[in-house]
């Protein structure tokens, strides 16, 4: 006993300070070296290919459309997975959460992909919308589960004394219980959105746009240049999409519990 | 939010001292779906208005069921409730909550909440205006012992178990509500703090005179916070529902006997206190001005072995004996000192404690600590002797009823005789001596 309570502290304290490391690092290595390989991109002797794709204007268009469909994801993940999550938590519905959990678990367990295909054969869209919307779906997941178990793992004590003293059924759960599952809700969207960027190299295959382009382009035409700024690009991107969710998690997290 | 509008709560007595109401359970019966049993049965009692009772009995009795019902947590199977006359469950029980004080065990304070903050839900619920919830703020932490400026702003996480607690109450009292709940408020911090915290609502029941329904599995705390106790048995059936003292002496059946357990009377001690019993005045006290052999005459006349040298205040000094009158030339010097006495606001707990010590009997002082009588091994005996007389002879009636509590614990004492003899109480220091 006394071994674990001397050890605790210290191990916690070390993991916040490698968190607080990781903080910090994480955008530097990205700007290095996304930095790195534009530079080098942009400075060898590109054929005209190679050109045709290796410029900004092109490169920030792609970055951009990749970011539209990150964006959107996170919109309906968050629009849909963190109110649905919390209508299953609630009394009545509790028969059907598992109902729920299961359809978001065949979302991520099948192949993205996969999803993208069938949803663009089923409706014969294309563009943005055909890409975000089964990607949203295939993300759906994480914050889904976390805001329910968010919420459960919320102790019971405090949402009897918040019922207790008077507040509302709607009060209890805005006031109480979504504020102390907010870090559980906030490192779901992190997974979800890492996985959306991911999953977003995939939209070129309904016309959607995005950096997964340039890596098509690249391994089509054989230009391994093109193909290497590409994937370079979407890994920069995810990696600073899961800063921002660390950042998130720190700013945004309820006050008075850590 | 659309919580607001609700009017602030007025208490509806007009007794001052008493701001609670009348809490009546009818055939209240809590019964769950799937369960032979039902969990409460059929419980009918009145907790009376201003007044502090207690429900106690072992775990899983259903007595924390049974005060759920009253702000209705949990809703009755059937029967019916009124608080201040009014049926509780005609109300929407969102609204009946705002006028009923809830504390529980831990506080069940809101972590991202500040002290401050949690204070003001209630009021803040109720659609109180943001200055009066400040000024009702800063009155709470005041009233419950808490530093305003240095306390407003933490996180319960930053406060100690007893502070908590201390918070928790505050947040019960916010809106000033007529009627509390409190569910084993005290239970999960040390003894001492317990202790003080219990004090502390006692003093301040004394001020706010609230009907308070408190639930404890502790017999201990109950004796020493309720007007009234309920002792509860399976399916929360009232097995003795009276004061403290009656229940200390007179259990009603095997089950409260049980659960009383050892130590009754001593328990009963800490109810009563010196002033409620008849202590006789029988010292023979002098002052060091007499002279000895004046001193010697009356002792011979009055028949007493022992006087109280007295200063001129009266306060208690030394004790003579009669043989040490006889080669003393003042009554400056000579004697043994007193050494514990008893005031008048001393508990009989205490007062057997003094009397222990000093070997038969102690004195008893005055509120300025003159001397006003002696208190023996005899007259605590007696009272506990007359008291369960009493409420064996007042029978076990007062169960599942309201009898009439209003008398209180003062009264238990009154109209208790002297039972210590004259001659006894003549002889004062001879065990010591």
């Amino acid at each position: 006993m006394s071994d674990v309570e001397l050890t605790a502290p210290t191990e916690e304290a070390g993991a916040k300070k490698a968190d607080r490391v990781r903080l910090l690092a994480q955008p530097l290595a990205v700007l290095v070296i996304v930095g790195a390989v534009l530079t080098w991109a942009l400075a060898r002797e590109n054929d005209e290919i190679e050109a045709q794709s290796i410029q900004a204007g092109v490169l920030l268009t792609k970055t951009w459309e990749h970011l539209l469909i990150t964006a959107v994801v996170t919109a309906i993940v968050v629009g849909v997975a963190v109110p649905l999550g919390a209508m299953l938590t609630r009394r009545w519905a509790r028969p059907v959460a598992p109902v729920f959990l299961g359809i978001a678990n065949i979302g991520q367990a099948a192949p993205a992909l996969g999803v993208l295909v069938l949803f663009f054969l089923w409706t014969g869209w294309e563009g943005l919308w055909a890409a975000a919307l089964p990607i949203a779906f295939y993300s759906l997941l994480p914050v889904l589960r976390n805001t329910i178990v968010g919420i459960q793992s919320v102790d019971p004590a405090l949402v009897d004394a918040a019922r207790g003293i008077g507040m509302s059924p709607r009060s209890v759960l805005l006031r109480v219980e979504m504020p102390l599952a907010l870090p559980m809700v906030l490192a779901g969207m992190r997974t979800s959105l890492v996985l959306a960027v991911g999953t977003a190299t995939l939209a070129f295959f309904v016309n959607g746009g995005g950096l997964g382009e340039l890596v098509d382009t690249g391994y089509k035409l054989n230009r391994p240049a093109v193909l290497v700024v590409g994937a370079v690009l979407a890994v920069g991107l995810a990696l600073v999409v899961d800063w921002l969710g660390a950042l998130a998690e720190q700013l945004l997290g309820p006050k008075g519990l850590g | 939010m659309a919580d607001k509008g609700e009017p602030a709560v007025t208490p509806e007595s007009t007794d001052a001292a008493v701001s609670g109401v009348e809490i009546q359970l009818e055939g209240v019966t809590k019964r769950y779906p799937g369960s032979a049993e039902p969990a409460v049965n059929d419980v009918t009692m009145t907790i009376p208005a201003g007044q502090l009772v207690v429900l106690v009995g072992p775990s899983g009795c259903g007595k924390t069921t049974t005060m759920r019902m009253i702000n209705r947590l949990i809703e009755p199977t059937s029967g019916r409730i009124t608080i201040g006359g009014e049926d509780a469950l005609e109300l929407d029980d969102v609204r009946l909550r705002r006028k009923i004080g809830y504390a529980i065990q831990q506080a069940g304070l809101f972590p991202h909440f500040t002290v401050a903050q949690n204070i003001a839900v209630v009021p803040g619920l109720l659609g109180w205006n943001k200055k009066r919830i400040a000024e009702r703020v800063d009155e709470l932490m005041d009233l419950v012992g808490l530093d305003v400026a240095q306390f407003r702003d933490r996180y319960p996480r930053q406060l100690s178990g007893g502070q908590q607690q201390r918070v928790g109450v505050a947040r019960a009292l916010a809106a000033d509500p007529p009627v509390l709940l409190m569910d084993e408020p005290f239970g999960a911090v040390d003894p001492i703090t317990r202790g003080n915290l219990q004090d502390e609502l006692l003093r301040l029941q004394a001020d706010l005179g609230k009907t308070i329904v408190f639930v404890t599995h502790d017999f201990d705390e109950a004796v020493k916070l309720g007007d009234r106790i309920a002792v509860l048995g399976e399916a929360s059936t009232i097995q003795q529902y009276d004061t403290p003292e009656a229940i200390l002496a007179n259990p009603a059946n095997d089950m409260v006997a049980g659960f009383v357990g050892a130590g009754a009377s001593l328990k009963q001690l800490t109810l009563l206190r010196v002033r409620d019993v008849d202590y006789p005045d029988l010292a023979l006290t002098a002052d060091a001005g007499e002279s000895p052999s004046e001193l010697r005459t009356r002792m011979a006349r009055a028949g007493a072995t022992y006087a109280l040298l007295v200063d001129r205040r009266r306060r208690p000094q030394r004790w003579v004996h009669v043989r040490n009158l006889s080669s003393a030339t003042s009554l400056a010097n000579i004697g043994r000192s007193v050494g514990d006495t008893v005031s008048t606001q001393s508990t009989l707990q205490d007062a057997l404690e003094a009397i222990l010590a000093e070997g038969g009997r102690a004195v008893v002082t005055g509120t300025r600590g003159e001397y006003v009588g002696m208190i023996d091994i005899e007259t605590v005996t007696g009272v506990l002797a007359q008291l369960r007389e009493e409420h064996e002879a007042a029978g076990t009636d007062g169960a599942g009823d309201t009898g009439d509590g209003a008398g209180g614990r003062a009264a238990a004492g009154d109209g208790v005789g002297p039972a210590g003899g004259a001659g006894a109480a003549a002889d004062p220091g001879a065990g010591a001596s």
